[in-house]
């Protein structure tokens, strides 16, 4: 790592700019929800829709997410642990997906391991989220964590924080049908059932 | 400060990031009607900055070619506008270079028309102009472009509402936390004061840091105008931990 210059000079840091609504131009990748490769063993993919407080689609938004490998490690110098063997074997650990018209988003992956917060609390198994879209004028983030790990999800501390009748908005749901590989999440940027959104 | 042997820490040192005050708009900015809907109503919880967060893809050296930084090329001939170079730095707020990070950039023509379906905008397309292009940062986290100076265009927000000329701008950074998205908008822009998105940085130093400057040593004899455009990105925090009460 290199030292920070000996007087730390603090520029002026750029603001955020909405992506506006033709971020798909710069911003669709063709293998952008394929966190992990096509067709991998064991994959899951979360859709869900991004909805605005009228409870309308958002065709012009962006999902991002960001997560640790199987075994809850970080391919990044500042994960001081190293990492696993999943990220030389195709795990890119982030994902991409413009919505559809109907607001429709999905991100094909695997489920994170755990993750120790700096002061050794583990974590349940989550994904960052940031979204852009057209009125939003920076991004807005939050957590997905997994449904079936209630006993994880039960004593993160990151979920504790959270009122109770709110922490529903950040947990995936299995999406009825459509077999066990699927989970449903939607995020909804204003309304009754808000999505909890995080300032990081 | 000490380190603890690996071995015997069940503590994780880890770089932590500012929390900027100040710097982007706000959400809820009523002037930019497409924020009435979208903009959450409800103050973010404060989320730690832990391994998830301090950590980031470091992707793109296998996505990006040396073409992709032209968008005046690839096609049959050059697109129709004002040729430009658009090169600069992506540094932190600390002064420190990001090398080897994926820059992003989409923009309309010169006709004030972006490539996409969605944009009706009674001006032509350039059959020679997508309006897209990336890079990656270099060692020293500088990055270059050549393309077209764009089009101002209208917008329905109010009555003769028009966006300045401006280029888009996605940055990854090295952590989550430095993710931005972003306009460069062009200087001297006449429509700078009727702009809802522009103006909704409500410090008026942190609006001049969304403007490129003219760079004479730049620009390149009989050929194109060149600019100059830094982006700057949070930086870190000395040993700053999360929570007052977590000393060791």
């Amino acid at each position: 790592m290199t030292a920070p210059p000996a007087k730390l000079a603090s520029l002026q840091q750029t603001p955020s700019q909405t992506v506006g609504p033709y971020l798909a131009l710069g911003l669709s990748w063709p293998d952008g929800p394929f966190v992990v490769p096509e067709g991998s063993a064991g994959a899951i993919t979360i859709a869900g829709r991004v909805l605005d407080g009228a409870g309308d689609p958002v065709p012009d938004a962006l999902v991002e997410t960001w997560q640790a490998a199987p075994d809850g490690t970080f391919a990044h110098p500042d994960d001081p642990r190293g990492a696993g063997p999943a990220w030389s074997h195709g795990f890119r650990g982030f994902g991409r997906s413009a919505t559809d018209p109907a607001g429709r988003y999905r991100i094909v992956t695997v489920k994170p391991g755990p993750v120790p917060l700096p002061d050794g609390r583990m974590q349940a198994p989550h994904l960052d989220v940031s979204v852009f879209a057209r009125g939003l004028l920076e991004r807005v983030v939050t957590r997905i964590y997994f449904p079936d790990e209630q006993a994880a999800n039960d004593g993160d501390p990151v979920l504790g924080t959270i009122d109770a009748d709110r922490r529903g908005t950040l947990i995936a749901s299995p999406e009825p049908g459509a077999g066990t590989g699927v989970l449903r999440f939607d995020i909804r940027l204003q309304g009754s059932r808000e999505t909890v959104f995080f300032d990081v | 400060m000490t380190t603890d042997p690996p071995t015997t820490a069940t503590r994780l040192d880890l770089p932590s990031y500012q929390r900027p005050a100040g710097v982007h708009p706000p959400l809820d900015t009523p002037a930019y009607r497409s924020t009435l809907l979208r903009a959450p109503k409800r103050r973010p919880a404060l989320l730690p900055q832990g391994l998830t967060e301090v950590t980031g893809p470091l992707l793109g050296a296998e996505r990006v070619t040396a073409a992709d930084a032209d968008l005046t090329g690839g096609h049959g001939a050059a697109p129709l506008g004002e040729r430009i170079i658009l090169t600069g730095r992506v540094l932190d707020s600390d002064g420190r270079p990001v090398p080897d990070t994926l820059l992003e950039i989409w923009q309309a023509n010169a006709a004030g028309r972006y490539n996409h379906r969605v944009d009706d905008h009674d001006a032509p397309l350039d059959p020679n102009f997508d309006g897209a292009g990336r890079c990656l940062t270099d060692s020293q986290g500088r990055y270059r472009f050549v393309t077209i100076k764009p089009g101002a265009y209208p917008w329905r927000n109010h009555l003769n509402a028009w966006r300045p000329a401006h280029i888009h701008f996605s940055v990854f950074g090295r952590a989550f936390t430095q993710r931005l998205v972003t306009q460069m908008y062009f200087p001297g822009d006449p429509l700078f004061a009727q702009d809802p998105i522009f103006n909704s940085v409500p410090d008026p130093r942190a609006r001049q840091a969304m403007i490129c400057r003219f760079d004479l040593s730049v620009t390149e004899p009989d050929w194109a105008l060149g600019f100059q455009w830094d982006i700057v990105l949070r930086g870190r925090g000395a040993t700053v931990f999360e929570h007052p009460e977590d000393h060791r």
